[in-house]
């Protein structure tokens, strides 16, 4: 069966933290940094290596500020 | 800058960021600067959505937009594409001009509630009649935005907002407007739908409403509005999660989701 | 010779639209103008492939201006004082943004519906603003058919110069009167447009954005400046005037369109009875000849100004002559038109003495 392997990467200085694209996880990978960003919001990070590249964090992030890269093995 | 990779709690795999991985990024028809909009507005995504179109189709350079007055009044700071700003509520009237002058560009407004529902009705309502060949992309939430929370003629029965602050009395302040009901009963009108962005289903649904509505206005068919129903999380004073379960719960059964004319059809 | 016609003004307004190349038209009916969007509905998409379209309201169709005139196109409206009125916003935002277009008032009395008469009350709307702002109209004052036709092909090119919007300001009485009329050839519509003409971003070239919101106080200042720097340098370039018998003249009657014509039978008058008497006409009212009247202000014992409204360019007459010279006013008003007998005998007992 195939797998599909998904990885993230978002610009934290741009995110303002809105928690969208957690809510949207359907892995609960991402959630709120405790640190804040220059714009003074806790940013999204990934918490855990479970990511499978589904597109919902990029579909419903407002900013437009995470790259889903998306590798399927079989 | 931070390196955004070395911020997550647990590593990224460099063998997935690859750029024949890559399924996402922001269009490069969007500009490079921050959106001004507020945490989890939904007013960005569409802007999003929108511009991933014009990318995807490759029509960067035959596309003219109408920004309005009101959120999206700097919408032209983030489209890369030629653009105008209207004075409130003539956008479509502004627009007409634009589409009589270029009768084989693509050409949309992008207007709110108060834009085009109130301020613009007259303007919004003779360019659908006219079937002019536009397509308006209409976000609802239901509040003036903007000049921070009046109520709108959108804005739901027993709604708080600044100017009803006791709630939406209809008695005296009037029903909210169903715009997109009023519109599809006009015969110049090829398309209206109603969609919104507030789940990653409904947000391919949008995009997927908008492309058909440059498809139809490609093929010359009139007047197509893609009404979003949105959030307002800074006036409806609720975190953008709480905002979206009021999409969800309160908006959607007033402005029910899906198709209120197609082509042909009904 | 071009070609000559007996023809109505608003026909003949309506007629050099078409010959000057225009591209749009967007109008709603008002008396005492409606001849001009009727002629165009029979005559321009024909003749020209020009566009004409009756909106919904003199609010959309100053906007549809607005959206047209941003494509770089050559685009026109015409209406009459409330229309007009109703149009002040898009004009405010079209002048704001710097969209050349021919916007027409053909003057009715006022305030208000007021009436279908001619009139020349909005000559302070036409000038000092009307809309919100610090900004200005290239306004032309035409006298007779003759300029109701040529100040259309000037107005066009004034306006692309500047990159500003024109108006012409005429009246109910030279929209309906007829006269012989030269018409100029018809001009091909253009085919290429300015830079800042938002017509399809161009591969590999900035987009092109028509706004009149500058949010920033510096960047909101530095485009008034660039403004003011524009209506200065038509009030160096673009005054445009005509002077009749001011050589020996001792007196001067002025006003603008209607009320010059009516000064012009004045002036035949009081010279069968041997007063020397001379006419300055302005037909830029914006930017105003302040300096012929500075110049002659001196040389002469008073200066009539003529106007069917309550005295309104007399403002800028006496701004320019100061108490060089005695300046009187003469108007009437509500959509009547003066006598020359009547303005004569005012011109006697004010300059000359009771008889």
């Amino acid at each position: 069966m195939a797998k599909a392997f998904g990885e993230i990467i978002i610009d934290i200085d741009k995110c303002k933290g809105c928690e969208l694209c957690i809510d949207s996880c359907p892995q609960n990978t991402l959630a709120l940094a405790p640190k804040i960003n220059q714009k003074g919001y806790h940013y999204a990070i990934k918490v855990q290596d479970n990511c499978t590249g589904c597109l919902n964090c990029a579909l419903v992030c407002p900013e437009g500020i995470i790259n889903v890269y998306r590798k399927i093995v079989k | 800058m931070t390196n955004p990779i070395s911020i997550n709690e647990v590593p990224v795999n460099p063998e997935i960021i690859q750029d024949e991985y890559l399924i996402y990024k922001k269009p490069s028809t969007l500009t490079d600067k921050p959106f001004h909009y507020c945490p989890g507005c939904g007013h960005s995504t569409v802007h999003k959505l929108l511009m991933e179109l014009v990318e995807e189709i490759g029509i960067q350079s035959d596309i003219i937009g109408v920004a309005p007055v009101g959120c999206s009044v700097f919408a032209y700071d983030y489209m890369d594409i030629d653009m105008q700003e209207a004075a409130h509520g003539r956008a479509l009237a502004v627009a007409t001009g634009v589409r009589r002058m270029l009768p084989d560009k693509y050409v949309f407004t992008y207007q709110g509630d108060g834009d085009l529902a109130a301020i613009g009705t007259a303007e919004t309502i003779h360019a659908a009649n006219r079937g002019e060949n536009i397509l308006c992309i209409f976000i609802n939430n239901g509040v003036y935005g903007m000049t921070s929370g009046q109520m709108a003629p959108t804005t739901l029965a027993g709604m708080v907002s600044t100017t009803s602050p006791f709630g939406r009395d209809v008695k005296t302040q009037g029903y909210p407007l169903k715009i997109g009901e009023l519109l599809s009963l006009l015969p110049g009108v090829a398309y209206v739908t109603r969609q919104s962005v507030h789940t990653p289903t409904n947000v391919r649904k949008t995009k997927k409403a908008l492309k058909q509505a440059l498809e139809y206005q490609k093929q010359g068919l009139g007047f197509c509005m893609v009404e979003v129903v949105s959030n307002c999380p800074s006036n409806w004073k609720m975190t953008p999660l709480e905002s979206l379960k009021f999409v969800e719960e309160k908006m959607i059964p007033f402005y029910p989701l899906g198709d209120l004319k197609v082509p042909g059809g009904k | 010779m071009g070609e000559l016609k007996l023809m109505k003004g608003n026909e003949a307004l309506a007629e050099a639209l078409i010959r000057s190349g225009c591209d749009g038209y967007f109008g709603y009916p008002i008396t005492p103008q409606s001849e001009v969007i009727e002629y165009l509905s029979r005559e321009a998409t024909a003749r020209t492939g020009m566009v004409v379209l009756q909106a919904e309201s003199e609010v959309a169709s100053i906007n549809m201006i607005y959206g047209a005139a941003a494509t770089g196109r050559r685009v026109a409206t015409t209406s009459s004082s409330p229309g007009i009125s109703l149009m002040q916003e898009g004009i405010s935002y079209i002048a704001g943004a710097e969209l050349p277009c021919l916007v027409v008032n053909v003057v009715r009395g006022g305030p208000g519906l007021g009436t279908i008469q001619p009139s020349q009350a909005d000559y302070f709307q036409a000038t000092k603003g009307g809309g919100h702002g610090d900004y200005h109209l290239l306004v032309l004052a035409p006298y007779n058919v003759q300029e109701m036709v040529d100040f259309v092909k000037l107005g066009f090119e004034l306006g692309e110069k500047y990159r500003n919007p024109v108006m012409i300001l005429a009246d109910g009485a030279m929209g309906q009167m007829m006269e012989k009329v030269e018409l100029f050839e018809q001009q091909t519509r253009k085919t290429s447009f300015a830079d800042w003409a938002t017509n399809g971003k161009p591969k590999d070239k900035e987009r092109r954005i028509i706004t009149s919101l500058f949010i920033e106080p510096e960047r909101m200042e530095q485009v008034n400046l660039n403004l003011q720097a524009k209506y200065k340098a038509m009030q160096e370039n673009e005054v445009r005037y005509q002077t009749m018998n001011t050589d020996d003249a001792e007196y001067i009657l002025t006003g603008f369109g209607l009320g010059s014509r009516i000064a012009m039978k004045v002036m035949e008058l009081a010279r069968e009875k041997g007063i020397k008497v001379g006419l300055i006409r302005p037909q830029t009212v914006y930017p105003f000849p302040y300096q012929v009247y500075k110049d002659i202000a001196p040389k002469v014992k008073g200066i009539l100004d003529i106007e069917m409204n309550a005295g309104q360019m007399v403002e800028d007459v006496r701004l320019a002559v100061g108490d060089k010279t005695r300046v009187e006013f003469y108007g009437r008003m509500g959509g009547i038109i003066a006598e020359p007998d009547e303005v004569f005998n005012y011109f006697e007992k004010v300059f000359l003495g009771d008889k």
